[in-house]
C-alpha cells in the first residue's frame, strides 16, 4: 500500500513540474504555433526573479512569504519580458516556424549569457546606448525630410552612440572598478532558500515523508491550470484567444484585434514560463543553464499531449512523470521477481539516466501509433 | 512573402549586426577592466621580445562556466602578483584568455590556436576529465605544456601535463577511509553521468570491498539533470536506518539533490554524505540551509590556517570583491603559475620546453595549503583534509593529514593499472611502467 501511494506521490511530482513549466509552451507553441526555443531562459528569468525578491524582503516582515511575491513578480516580469520578444522578434516571424526556432534559440543564448555578464557597467553602457541613439532617432524622425536621411543618420548615429557609450562604461569601470564592474549574478548560480514552512516535509505511515515543497507545487499546477483555463472559457479575451487560434483571418474580419491577441497570448505563456521558474527554484538550481534541463521536456509533454490541447498536456505530464518515476525507482522489480530475466532488465534501466533513455523510446514507439499525440485536434482547422 | 532586399532591409540588418558587435565589445570590457592591469604593461615595454605569453584555456560560457570562471580569476590573480613582483626572468607575463565554452572539441581549436597563433609558452586550463581528454592529443602531438588544477579520476600521467589537483589517493581514498572509520560501513553511491564519477566509484568499490565496507547501490543522473526523486526514494529503500552517501555529482545537480534530500527529511545526522565536487562556492549556490553538516574532501578550504593561506584570501577578496570566496581548484590554480614560474627561473628560459619540465620536477612551494611539492610522476603532493559545512558557508576542517601525501595517479585498487607507476624524470620508465 506505501508503495503505491509513494509511487503515485513520486509521479504526480515529478508530473506537476513538467506540466507547470510546459503550461506556457502548451498556450505558446499549443495555440500559436510558435516554436519558442527560449521558452527555458523566460523560466530561468522567472528562477532569478525569485532569488531577488528573496533578497529584498529577506530583512523585512515578509521574509517568510516572499515566495507569494515572487511568484508575482515572476509572472509580471517574464511576461514584459515576453511581450518584448514577440513584439521585436516574432512577430515578423508568424508562419516561419524554422525561422522562429533559429531566432528564439538566438535570444535563449543572449538571455544566458546576459544573466552572466550583467553588471551596472553593462547596464549604464547599455543604457546610454540606447538613450542615445533612440533618442536621436526620435528627434530626427521629426524633420520633414527624415525617409531621406534615414539612412545617413543609422549611419552616424549608430557608431556615434555606441563609441560613446563604450568609452563611458570603461571610464566608469575604471575609476569606480569593483562597484560597477562586478557581475550581479556572475556564473556561478545563486541560491534561493525555500522559507522555513516549505522545509522539511509530512509525515505519513511507514516512514515516508512528503517534502512540502512538492505538496506546494503541485498546489500551485492546479492552481495554474484552472487559472488557465477559466481565462481561456470565461474571459472575453480568452475568447478572442480561441477564436484565433481557430481562424485567424475570419476573427480579423470580424474585428478582433488579431495583433493584440498575439501579443496577449504570448505574453501570458511566457508568464507561466516564469511561474513555473519559481517553482523549480525549490527544487533545483538557480544558475544560467537552469533553462536548458527543462526544454527538452517541456516540448516532450507538449507534443505527446497533443499540440493545442490543454487537456493533453495534463495527461501527458502526469503519464511520463509517473512512467519516469516507476521506471527510475525500479518500483517494477519487486512485482516482476518470478522471473529473473525481467527483474534484471528492469534493474538494467533502474538509474537516472537509462531511465530517460526508456521514457524516450516509449515515446517514439507512442508517436509511432498516434503522430498527432494523445489528443489531436480534429475538424478543418488541422489543415491550416 | 518574397521581397527585394532593399536598402532599408540592409540598413536594418546593419545595425542589429552593429548592435551584436557593441553587446560583444561591452560584454568584453568587462574582463579588460579588471584583467591585469593594462597600466602596469606601459606600451614602451611591450614589444614582443619584452613579455611571456600564457595561455588561459577555460570555459567562460556553457554549463561548466559556474566552475571553471572563478578558476580564471585565481590564475589572473597569480599573474598579477608575479607581474607586480617583477615578473619572470625579467619579463612581464602576458596572459592570452580563451574561452572552451564547455565544448570539448572547442577546447582542441582553441589549444591549437593559442599553441600556433600566440606561440605561447604554456597553457594553463581545462576543468572537466573530457576536456583535458580532448586536448591531450594536441599537447602530445606538439610536444607542448598544459598545467590542469582540478581534482580527476587519475588513470592518466602524461609527459606534457602538469597536475596540480589531487589524485584519487588524495581526496576520494583518505574519505572513505575516514567515512568507514567514523560514519558507517553502508554506502550508496551517486553520480553524475561522465568519466569522472564513474571511475571514482569504482575506485570507491573496490576499496570499500578492500576495506570491509558495503556498496547497497549506486546511480547517476545526466549532467545537468536536475530530477532525483527516483534516487532519493532508492536511497531510503535501499537505506532504510540511514547510511552514508558518497556523492560525485557534478554542477547543477547537487542544487536539486540536496534540496530534494531535505525535503524528504533526510538529514546528515542519519545519513551523512561526503562530496568531492562541492567547496565553498558551490555551498553558497546550492544554499547553506540544506548543506550544513554534510561534509566535503578537498586538498585545501578557505578556512586553512595558514599565513599564506589568509594572504592568498585576503589578496583575492581584495581584487574581485569581500564576497567572493576561495576553493580547491582556485588554489591549485593558483599555486600552478607559480610552480610554472618557478620552473622557468630555474631552466633560465621559458621556451625551451624539455628543459622547463625538468625543472619542474621538485620544486616546492609554500602554498595556501602547505608546502607542496611536485613529484617525478607531474603530480604534486598535496595535504588531505575533510570539512563540515557550517553556518557561515565555510568549513569546518574535521580531519587533516599530518604530511603531504603523495600522489599516485595510477590506481592500485583498480586490477588493470594494478602495480603501475609513472616517472618522468627516468626516460626509461616514462609514463606506465610496472613497479618491481
Amino acid at each position: 500500500m506505501s508503495a503505491l501511494l509513494e509511487s503515485l506521490f513520486g509521479g504526480l511530482s515529478i508530473g506537476s513540474v513538467l506540466l507547470l513549466s510546459a503550461l506556457g509552451l502548451a498556450i505558446v507553441f499549443g495555440l500559436m504555433g510558435v516554436i519558442n526555443m527560449a521558452h527555458g531562459e523566460l523560466m530561468m528569468l522567472g528562477a532569478y526573479t525569485t532569488f531577488v525578491v528573496q533578497n529584498g524582503l529577506k530583512k523585512t516582515a515578509l521574509a517568510e512569504v516572499y515566495i507569494f511575491f515572487a511568484l508575482i513578480a515572476a509572472f509580471l516580469v517574464t511576461a514584459l519580458i515576453g511581450l518584448l520578444l514577440e513584439r521585436g522578434v516574432i512577430r515578423y516571424l508568424y508562419g516561419r516556424p524554422l525561422e522562429t526556432l533559429l531566432a528564439t534559440w538566438g535570444v535563449s543564448l543572449i538571455v544566458q549569457q546576459f544573466v552572466r555578464t550583467v553588471s551596472w557597467q553593462f547596464v549604464i553602457g547599455l543604457t546610454l546606448f540606447c538613450l542615445l541613439f533612440f533618442g536621436a532617432f526620435w528627434i530626427l524622425s521629426r524633420r520633414p525630410d527624415f525617409e531621406r536621411i534615414r539612412g545617413w543618420v543609422i549611419g552616424v548615429m549608430l557608431p556615434l552612440s555606441a563609441a560613446i557609450a563604450i568609452v563611458i562604461s570603461f571610464i566608469l569601470g575604471q575609476t569606480l572598478k569593483l562597484a560597477v564592474t562586478k557581475p550581479w549574478f556572475g556564473t556561478q548560480g545563486v541560491d534561493v532558500t525555500a522559507p522555513r514552512w516549505l522545509r522539511g516535509g509530512l509525515q505519513i505511515a511507514g516512514g515516508y515523508q512528503l517534502p512540502y515543497t512538492r505538496l506546494f507545487i503541485i498546489a500551485l499546477t492546479v492552481a495554474c491550470v484552472f487559472g488557465v483555463y477559466w481565462f481561456l472559457n470565461k474571459t472575453p479575451w480568452g475568447l478572442r484567444i480561441r477564436a484565433v487560434t481557430q481562424n485567424r483571418s475570419m476573427s480579423s474580419c470580424l474585428g478582433i484585434p488579431t495583433k493584440t491577441v498575439d501579443a496577449l497570448t504570448f505574453a501570458i505563456g511566457s508568464g507561466l514560463a516564469g511561474v513555473a521558474g519559481v517553482a523549480v527554484s525549490l527544487l533545483g538550481s538557480v544558475s544560467p543553464n537552469t533553462g536548458q534541463a527543462y526544454i527538452v521536456d517541456t516540448f516532450m509533454v507538449v507534443v505527446v499531449g497533443g499540440v493545442g490541447k490543454l487537456i493533453g498536456s495534463i495527461v501527458a505530464a502526469g503519464a511520463i512523470g509517473t512512467i519516469s518515476y516507476i521506471i527510475g525507482s525500479n518500483a517494477l522489480g519487486p512485482l516482476v521477481s518470478f522471473s529473473p530475466a525481467l527483474k534484471s532488465f528492469f534493474e538494467f534501466f533502474a538509474s537516472a539516466s537509462m531511465a530517460k533513455v526508456m521514457v524516450f523510446a516509449l515515446i517514439i514507439v507512442f508517436l509511432q501509433f498516434r503522430p498527432a499525440g494523445l489528443f489531436p485536434q480534429k475538424g478543418r482547422t488541422v489543415d491550416a | 512573402m518574397t521581397k527585394q532586399f532593399g536598402r532599408r532591409e540592409f540598413i536594418i540588418l546593419g545595425s542589429t549586426a552593429a548592435g551584436s558587435v557593441f553587446l560583444k565589445a561591452c560584454a568584453s570590457s568587462t574582463p579588460t577592466a579588471t584583467s591585469p592591469s593594462p597600466e602596469a604593461s606601459p606600451a614602451a615595454t611591450a614589444a614582443s621580445g619584452d613579455v611571456i605569453k600564457v595561455g588561459i584555456l577555460h570555459s567562460l560560457s556553457g554549463t561548466m562556466a559556474i566552475s571553471e570562471k572563478s578558476v580564471v580569476d585565481a590564475e589572473q590573480l597569480a599573474v598579477e602578483e608575479i607581474n607586480n613582483a617583477g615578473g619572470v626572468l625579467g619579463k612581464k607575463i602576458e596572459a592570452i584568455v580563451e574561452d572552451g565554452a564547455s565544448d570539448w572539441p572547442t577546447f582542441n581549436e582553441k589549444a591549437k590556436k593559442l599553441i600556433d597563433q600566440d606561440k605561447v609558452v604554456t597553457v594553463f586550463g581545462c576543468w572537466t576529465s573530457a576536456s583535458r581528454k580532448a586536448v591531450l592529443p594536441t599537447f602530445e602531438s606538439k610536444n607542448h605544456m598544459l598545467w590542469y588544477p582540478v581534482q580527476y579520476e587519475g588513470q592518466e600521467c602524461s609527459k606534457n601535463i602538469f597536475y596540480t589537483g589531487a589524485a584519487p589517493n588524495q581526496q576520494i581514498e583518505p574519505s572513505v577511509e575516514w567515512l568507514l572509520k567514523n560514519k558507517g560501513k553502508e554506502f550508496f553511491l551517486v553520480g553524475s553521468d561522465y568519466v569522472f564519477p564513474r571511475t571514482a566509484n569504482t575506485i570507491i568499490k573496490a576499496q570499500l570491498e578492500a576495506l570491509g565496507g558495503k556498496t547497497v547501490g549506486e546511480d547517476y543522473i545526466p549532467l545537468g539533470g536536475t530530477e532525483v526523486t527516483p534516487i532519493i526514494s532508492k536511497i531510503k529503500a535501499a537505506l532504510p536506518n540511514g547510511g552514508v552517501i558518497y556523492n560525485t555529482l557534478n554542477g547543477d545537480s547537487n542544487v536539486a539533490f540536496f534540496k530534494q534530500l531535505q525535503g524528504a527529511g533526510m538529514g546528515p545526522d542519519k545519513y551523512p554524505s561526503m562530496s568531492v565536487s562541492i567547496a565553498e562556492e558551490e555551498v553558497k549556490a546550492i544554499g547553506v540551509e540544506y548543506l550544513k553538516g554534510h561534509y566535503a574532501a578537498w586538498n585545501y578550504f578557505q578556512t586553512v590556517d595558514t599565513p599564506e593561506s589568509k594572504k592568498f584570501v585576503e589578496a583575492f577578496k581584495k581584487k574581485y570583491g569581500d564576497d567572493r570566496v576561495v576553493n580547491d581548484p582556485m588554489e591549485a590554480a593558483y599555486i600552478m603559475v607559480y610552480l610554472w614560474k618557478q620552473s622557468v627561473e630555474k631552466a633560465a628560459t621559458a621556451d625551451d620546453l624539455e628543459k622547463v619540465r625538468t625543472a619542474a620536477i621538485g620544486q616546492t612551494f609554500d602554498a595556501p595549503e602547505g608546502k607542496v611539492t611536485m613529484e617525478p610522476n607531474h603530480h604534486i603532493s598535496k595535504f588531505v583534509r575533510i570539512g563540515e559545512v557550517r553556518d557561515d558557508g565555510l568549513f569546518e576542517i574535521v580531519y587533516s593529514t599530518k604530511e603531504a601525501v603523495k600522489p599516485i595517479p595510477w590506481n592500485q585498487f583498480v586490477a588493470d593499472t594494478k602495480g603501475y607507476a609513472c616517472d618522468w624524470s627516468d626516460p626509461a620508465k616514462g609514463g606506465k611502467y610496472k613497479m618491481t
